[in-house]
């Protein structure tokens, strides 16, 4: 059901992290859907508290001071004896409360397969589109012994298992094995512990009899639409909706406070709104954007313990999210040191820093995740450690989002000589139109420079790409608020969540530092003009405001190229946003960083300094 | 406003504490409610399901999948031994001649056989897994099946971070003041079985040392990274300690680096010198948090067990806290105020900030989230 602004004029949106229960309102002001308020209060489903609603009612609490301050209006009001008032009457009450949530650690499944990179992972991607965090993909050919698959099944307390493997009318002696394993180690659910493990079947349909006889009494077992019914066929809608909805009956049914949460969740007339796991909120305002501007996206959402990256390729919107559940900025900060090396961090610091300092800041951010930067140097040593953060989860994504594997192709001549094989990745940088992000580091960086210049390093775009920050991370709530009206989460989605940063154009190529490698001749909106030949190995920033386009004329030099055509000359508007349009001619395929540390210090400060990153005390 | 919420290790000389045993799997309860345990007494007790192997009979047997029922000699549920024939082919004519026997791999119990796949699941004889009571106290409650509630009056200290799992020792200071460092030269044959109070830091030559000496467990302020990863062999990449098999538990009460230790902490330490104490060094930051923990039980009545409700820690002008990042990182102050505006800091990000009081009087403007409340 979707309402307008007759019915819903004031919705109050909460998003359940596992640190902070995070409220937005948003009202019906002046003829437009606004975001206007926002209050935020530590998630409690944790001991003691152990009841979700609780942090609810405080970050909502924050909501209403903030708006009877805001309006001059005493008695403004949400909630009545610790309850949302539905629908609004007057000052008192909401048309709707919605929530999304990935408290107590989201949604955790465990996949199985035949072949991993076939079966085993459409699977994943079902599950990941879903909104969930992959703890295994377990497949008949993963190189584990079969007892050792049974193991790892066991010690595994999964939310559910999604089962696929085989195509329909194939063979189904791998897939009923696969469920004999999993019959085998029994596997019960991390909440709940007198309740059975749900597990979805989704692979070939001839083996379901046999499924059903092995696993039958010992799992809740749901049947649904094969996942891969042919080679060249995925099918992921079925098995994502019964995702959907076996984590509102199951898992969020478990977890403390939820089915109060749940009856909370409604709509104008009093109908229940669906909880939804964060991540398939985002995954749902990304796909929304591309398809509405008919744009290829790339979005990222970097939080304390995950970093979820979203993509939508081709002219089909393909779209695919991967959650590296070891990344992140807080809980996880010191994982990222481990998968990216302290030569990798170290690489983005401009400071001369002891080891065993930094060391010691990291563990001491993850095990106090809470506590923010109060030191400029802090800041920095933060920010350097979020761009590995971002390019070890974006080189996930890359890998996993491909093309169908195992796939015959008929290759025309032109492709003969090409590498180009099934199973290549669809992620294109050179053909990205838009890169979105999200996350604390992102959205609240202290200057809007810093996010500017934390995306480019992390995602080194190529060519020309639009930069946009998700202003006060509300994508999750606009994209559960969506299901009851389309209106306001759009809305609201322009006005006050999408930050335009600027553009970036990145020639790709080769180069040597101080020869040319980019002129280019802007034609700013207020009449006057921004030339240079810029040297290769240099960052350029030109100021150009939210909705402002200047006229470029861009000339690469030497082996540089500037978009998927290999053109090396292009006249395009260039838009402008917070930040302005950068101009980068440090190479790409490959990016370098000099070896020897002064020189690299030195090269570091330069570019912030262009980038207009940090006060200049820093870069001293 | 003029409070706000905000997280907080609590740190007292007396509270009730409450504690769940609870097997892995269900199984049986061996006290009952109102018994008096020590730390060390078997509570509960379970058989775990062993271990499951799966066996390609029709392979072995070298027949199909389907042709395995004419052959096959045991069924589901039965006891076996590495003598039980599992399945046996009738040989060339029928007359036994050539005819190939399949004995099972294992002791145990036939969990399942397969005509699909031609796969046996074999499962291994039970484990058994005994639950202790890691506190001295009463058992207040009996999970039925599944364990039970022991209670207690303890001083209890959580730390920040630890390494290890469960250990029970006496509580020997060995420093001098809570800022003071020790040698390894001060870890002797007299610590053997005690839980060592190492003061601000402990270095690794102090670890070698007490690991050396039979200590069961070292509290300090402070510790470098660097020192656990040379102890583990790799670096901690989310916090999820507490099975950690090094010989002995690690407690931090303040974080990575040289940190003084509280001065309440290092008072209580050294108050209850010589007493029997419980000490585990589990962490887990991320989902259910769970800290490690410094429990020194206390003589009591049965009415005195009285859990407080539990409350989130309210920062308001008055509080105790204690900074948890640089600057002044581990000093202690007090609340004065909590202005309402976002104020700009030396980063330039704009927080929620407090105006604190150090001890020495002056005054500062913190971020709240830089904070944590010290209880009490």
């Amino acid at each position: 059901m979707q309402y307008d602004e007759k019915r819903l004029t004031r919705i109050v949106a909460t998003d359940c992290g596992s640190t902070t229960t995070k409220a937005i309102l948003i009202e019906w002001v002046d003829g437009e859907y606004r975001q206007t308020i926002r209050g935020e209060a530590p998630t409690t489903v944790e001991a003691p508290l152990n009841d979700v609603t609780k942090g609810v009612i405080n970050a909502t609490q924050e909501l209403e001071e903030l708006a009877r301050l805001k309006y001059h209006n005493p008695n403004i009001k949400f909630m009545e004896n610790g309850e949302f008032v539905i629908p609004r009457k007057g000052d008192i009450g909401v048309d709707a409360y919605v929530s999304t949530s990935s408290a107590g650690g989201g949604l955790q499944m465990m996949v199985t397969g035949v072949v991993a990179a076939m079966t085993g992972e459409s699977a994943e991607r079902a599950a990941l589109g879903a909104g969930a965090i992959v703890m295994d993909l377990i497949a008949s050919n993963d190189k584990r012994m079969n007892h050792e698959k049974i193991e790892r099944i066991r010690e595994l307390r999964p939310d559910m298992i999604l089962m696929a493997g085989g195509e329909d009318g194939g063979t189904i002696k791998h897939v009923v094995e696969m469920a004999e394993l999993v019959s085998g180690a029994d596997p019960r659910p991390r909440l709940g512990s007198g309740f059975k493990l749900p597990v979805i079947y989704a692979g070939n349909k001839e083996a379901r009899e046999h499924i059903k006889e092995s696993l039958g009494d010992k799992v809740d077992l749901i049947i649904t639409d094969n996942i891969r019914p042919k080679l060249e066929t995925e099918n992921l809608g079925p098995a994502r909706d019964k995702i959907h909805d076996l984590f509102m009956e199951h898992v969020m049914k478990q977890a403390p406070g939820y089915n109060k949460l749940m009856e909370w969740c409604q709509g104008p007339e009093h109908e229940q709104v669906p909880i939804m796991p964060t991540p398939a909120a985002v995954g749902n305002i990304m796909q929304a954007i591309a398809k509405d501007e008919k744009i290829e996206v790339v979005g990222v959402d970097i939080g304390g313990a995950t970093t979820d990256v979203f993509s939508v390729f081709t002219e089909d919107y393909v779209f695919n999210r991967t959650v590296s559940a070891n990344l992140g900025m807080s809980y996880s900060i010191s994982n990222v040191l481990a998968s990216s090396g302290l030569d990798n961090i170290m690489r983005w610091v401009p400071l001369d820093i002891d080891e065993n300092e930094l060391r010691n800041m990291i563990k001491n951010k993850m095990i106090r995740p809470t506590t923010i930067p109060s030191l400029l140097e802090e800041l920095v040593l933060e920010q350097a450690i979020a761009i590995e953060a971002l390019r070890l989860a974006f080189e996930q994504h890359k890998e996993f989002a491909s093309s169908l594997k195992g796939m015959q192709r008929q290759r025309d001549i032109s492709e003969a000589f090409s590498q180009s094989t099934s199973g290549a990745s669809i992620v294109n940088l050179m053909t990205l139109n838009l890169l979105v992000g999200s996350g604390g580091v992102l959205s609240h960086a202290p200057r809007r420079h810093q996010t500017v210049m934390l995306l480019i390093n992390a995602f080194l775009p190529e060519g020309i790409t639009r930069l946009a920050v998700d202003s006060i991370f509300m994508m999750p709530h606009l994209g559960v608020l969506s299901e009851i009206s389309t209106k306001a989460a759009t809305e609201v989605f322009r006005k006050d969540c999408m930050v335009y940063l600027g553009t970036c154009v990145a020639p790709v190529g080769k180069g040597k530092i101080g020869k040319p490698a980019l002129y280019a001749k802007l034609q700013m909106p207020d009449g006057s003009v921004w030339e240079e030949d810029i040297p290769f190995g240099e960052v350029r920033l030109i100021p150009c405001g939210v909705g402002e386009v200047a006229q470029a004329t861009l000339k690469a030099s030497g082996g540089l190229i500037l978009d998927k055509d290999k053109n090396r000359e292009l006249t395009v508007d260039l838009h402008g946003g917070t930040v302005g349009i950068v101009l980068d001619t440090r190479g790409r395929k490959p990016f370098t960083l000099p070896a020897e540390k002064a020189e690299r210090i030195a090269l570091l400060k330069k570019w912030m300094r262009e980038f207009k990153a940090y006060p200049e005390a820093i870069l001293q | 406003m003029g409070q706000a919420y905000s997280a907080g290790l609590t740190v007292t000389e007396s509270i009730v504490l409450r504690k769940e045993r609870i097997l892995p799997l269900k199984g049986k309860v061996l006290v009952k409610k109102g018994d008096e345990v020590k730390a060390e007494t078997v509570v509960a007790e379970t058989l775990l399901p062993g271990k499951v192997v799966p066996f390609n009979l029709a392979n072995k047997l070298g027949v199909t999948p389907g042709q395995l029922t004419n052959f096959i000699k045991i069924e589901a549920g039965q006891q076996i031994t590495t003598h039980t024939v599992l399945a046996e082919t009738k040989g060339l004519f029928g007359l036994g001649l050539f005819k190939n026997e399949v004995h099972s791999p294992v002791e145990g119990e036939v969990e399942s056989i397969s005509s699909v796949t031609g796969q046996v699941l074999l499962r291994e004889p039970r484990i058994p897994v005994q639950v202790k009571a890691f506190m001295d106290g009463i058992v207040t409650d009996v999970i039925e099946d599944e364990g039970v509630v022991i209670e207690n009056k303890s001083a209890y200290i959580q730390g920040i971070f630890g390494i290890g799992g469960e250990t029970i020792g006496e509580i020997k200071v060995l420093a001098k003041s809570p800022e003071a460092e020790i040698e390894a030269s001060a870890v002797d044959a007299s610590c053997s079985g005690k839980i060592i109070v190492t003061g601000s830091f402990v270095n690794f030559a102090v670890i070698e040392a007490a690991r050396h000496h039979g200590v069961k467990a070292i509290i300090t302020g402070g510790i470098d990274d660097r020192d656990i990863k040379k102890l583990l062999g790799h670096d901690i990449g989310v916090a999820i300690t507490g099975h950690e098999n090094i010989g002995l538990t690690i407690v931090v009460t303040e974080g990575f680096g040289k940190i003084t230790m509280a001065r309440k902490t290092f008072d209580l330490l050294k108050k209850f010198e010589g007493k029997k104490t419980s000490i585990h060094g589990r962490t887990q930051i991320r989902a259910g948090v769970i800290r490690p923990e410094i429990i020194i039980p206390q003589a009591f009545d049965a009415a005195e067990l009285v859990v407080k409700e539990a409350s989130l820690p309210i920062l308001e002008p008055g509080t105790l806290i204690r900074v948890i990042r640089q600057p002044n990182f581990g000093k202690i102050a007090k609340v004065i105020s909590l202005p309402e505006e976002l104020t700009k800091v030396e980063s330039e990000t704009l927080v929620r900030v407090l105006e604190a009081q150090f001890e020495d009087g002056t005054r500062m403007i913190l971020p709240r989230a830089n904070v944590e409340v010290i209880e009490t």
